[in-house]
């Protein structure tokens, strides 16, 4: 079991997480994506202890935490009229101007390493308030000067439809905030035992520094008691491969 | 195209021809065809141009479509993604596309949907939001940028991307249960409800046929796909292995896929013990 042991990192990222989504109403979580669903369940049971509106966890892939009744395109009918709050999206590639790849390095299309696929980034990005990127590797060669293919957009032309993007960018190391009048990252907090030096070793864009620069705050008792219990079984159900690694959680076979 | 009246696999497979585009599912459900995958795969069948609705990402439908590309069953697909999930890349997706033996028409999810919706309904072409300033768009021809020609006047430039409908040649899928009629149920997910209007021809795998007819409840009728709309039917028990019904998946037998398929001799016997023949020339 994991009770009383300190936070590891992916439940201090889950509660970061939470932190950003404070206040959302409803967020969804898509592929690929264990620790934005954990922060997002966190963030749901945070959300029914300050007596606020709970907030609404959609989690892609997942029964149980699924209330769509109308395929996948709902999803993007809800984000389209401005009824999903925030989302996740990951890139193999993130750049200092915040566009994201997810298709592969190289001249498109004989990428000499090719990823998944852009799956609703190149619609998403544009439409949800709240976007949260997280890249859990933080190296030059994740957090590159200038993708090498472009899924989405940090940003669009003036005159192009485009309510939403990018808040932050979350990695393993630091928490970055979206300027997004000015464009770039600006550095918001270092995790637990990393350093500016670290950060500027392996990051491959300009980005800015504040004067104070704060650690990343650590979950407290109460939240890694919700991140072992609650949040762990939830999440259980769409990445048990997830589950087991960082919580402990051993989900039969169906 | 017809079908006899209690088809096997195998006269479903005998109706997808060499070049068909073809539709399947994402995989969070228990829509995966894996067993009519493995009759296509025994006849043969060359030239596909998939569709993946909108991704085969999740582990049993990335692991039915790298088998199709492992077997030489596929020319190119059109995706917003495709993996084994959790699970980590497909392998034979990515060594085709570093050989570049597949071609990819790379998507993203909402634009599949509303390709597909537009085909379902007759319609030329569907706009969409997002999209510009994409290398997607940029690499996609036949997707094209116009004015909103409905805007308020005045009310300045707004350009929106436009896409051309979609109309798969066969729409093919698992579902847990049909009934007397050949009625499909396939509970809320209307993906495949989409897929089948959108289709030319319908084949589907079904674990039972049961009693009745399904229009009789309507908690039932909600979720059903009439059966006008499906070519051909077959009942195949476990047809969607390695899911299970209540969405569920065997991950260590995709494990043992993942595992086999990084190399080509490894893919090339784990084909050979799947389908019972050796890889097709």
């Amino acid at each position: 079991m994991t009770d009383g042991q300190p936070a590891r990192p992916e439940e201090v990222y889950a509660s970061t997480i939470a932190d950003l989504l404070a206040g959302v109403r409803r967020v969804a979580v898509g592929m690929l994506s264990p620790i934005p669903g954990a922060g997002a369940l966190l963030a749901r049971e945070l959300s029914t202890q300050g007596g606020l509106p709970r907030t609404q966890v959609t989690i892609l892939g997942s029964q149980a935490h699924n209330r769509f009744t109308n395929g996948g395109a709902e999803l993007f009918d809800l984000a389209g009229r401005g009824r999903i709050d925030a989302f996740f999206l990951s890139g193999g590639q993130i750049d200092g101007a915040a566009n994201i790849n997810l298709v592969g390095t190289g001249d498109y299309p004989a990428t000499p390493v090719r990823w998944s696929g852009s799956f609703g980034s190149a619609y998403l990005y544009f439409v949800v308030p709240r976007v949260i990127l997280f890249r859990w590797e933080h190296s030059r060669r994740t957090l590159v000067d200038a993708v090498d293919f472009i899924s989405a957009p940090g940003r669009s032309e003036a005159g192009v439809h485009r309510p939403g993007g990018p808040i932050a960018l979350i990695t393993n190391l630091c928490l970055f905030r979206w300027q997004k009048e000015a464009g770039r990252f600006l550095l918001q907090s270092l995790h637990p035992g990393h350093t500016l030096d670290e950060v500027r070793d392996q990051t491959g864009f300009d980005f800015d520094v504040p004067a104070v620069l704060p650690v990343t705050p650590s979950p407290d008792a109460r939240r890694l008691a919700l991140l072992r219990g609650p949040v762990a079984a939830q999440i259980a159900e769409v990445y048990p491969a997830f589950a087991q690694q960082v919580f402990g959680v051993s989900t039969p076979v169906s | 195209m017809t079908a006899p009246h209690s088809p096997t696999l195998d006269d479903l497979a005998a109706l997808v021809p060499d070049g068909a585009s073809v539709t399947v599912h994402k995989g969070d459900e228990p829509d995966v065809p894996m067993a009519l995958a493995k009759a296509l795969i025994r006849r043969g069948v060359r030239g596909l141009h998939v569709i993946t609705l909108p991704t085969a990402a999740y582990p049993a439908s990335g692991m039915l479509v790298d088998l199709l590309i492992g077997a030489g069953c596929i020319a190119s697909v059109e995706t917003s993604g495709i993996s084994l999930h959790e699970l980590g890349p497909a392998p034979r997706f990515s060594a085709a596309v570093k050989a570049g033996t597949l071609k990819v028409l790379d998507a993203t999810c909402p634009a599949v949907y509303a390709a597909l919706q537009a085909g379902a309904k007759g319609q030329p072409f569907a706009p969409l939001r997002g999209l510009i300033g994409s290398d997607l768009l940029r690499h996609r021809p036949d997707w094209k940028v116009i004015d909103n020609p409905v805007a308020a006047p005045g009310a300045g430039p707004d350009p929106i991307a436009v896409l051309p409908a979609l109309n798969a040649d066969v729409a093919i899928f698992h579902a847990a249960k049909a009934d007397a009629e050949g009625n499909v149920w396939v509970g809320r997910d209307r993906d495949r409800l989409l897929a089948a209007h959108a289709a030319d021809t319908v084949l589907v795998t079904v674990d039972e046929r049961v009693p009745g007819h399904f229009f009789a409840d309507p908690a039932l009728a909600a979720g059903t796909i009439p059966a006008a709309l499906i070519t051909a039917l077959a009942v195949v028990p476990g047809g969607c292995w390695p899911m299970t019904l209540d969405g569920g998946c065997d991950l260590d037998a995709v494990r043992r896929y993942q595992q086999a398929a990084r190399t080509d001799e490894g893919f090339a016997d784990y084909l050979a013990g799947f389908v019972g023949t050796a890889v097709p020339a």
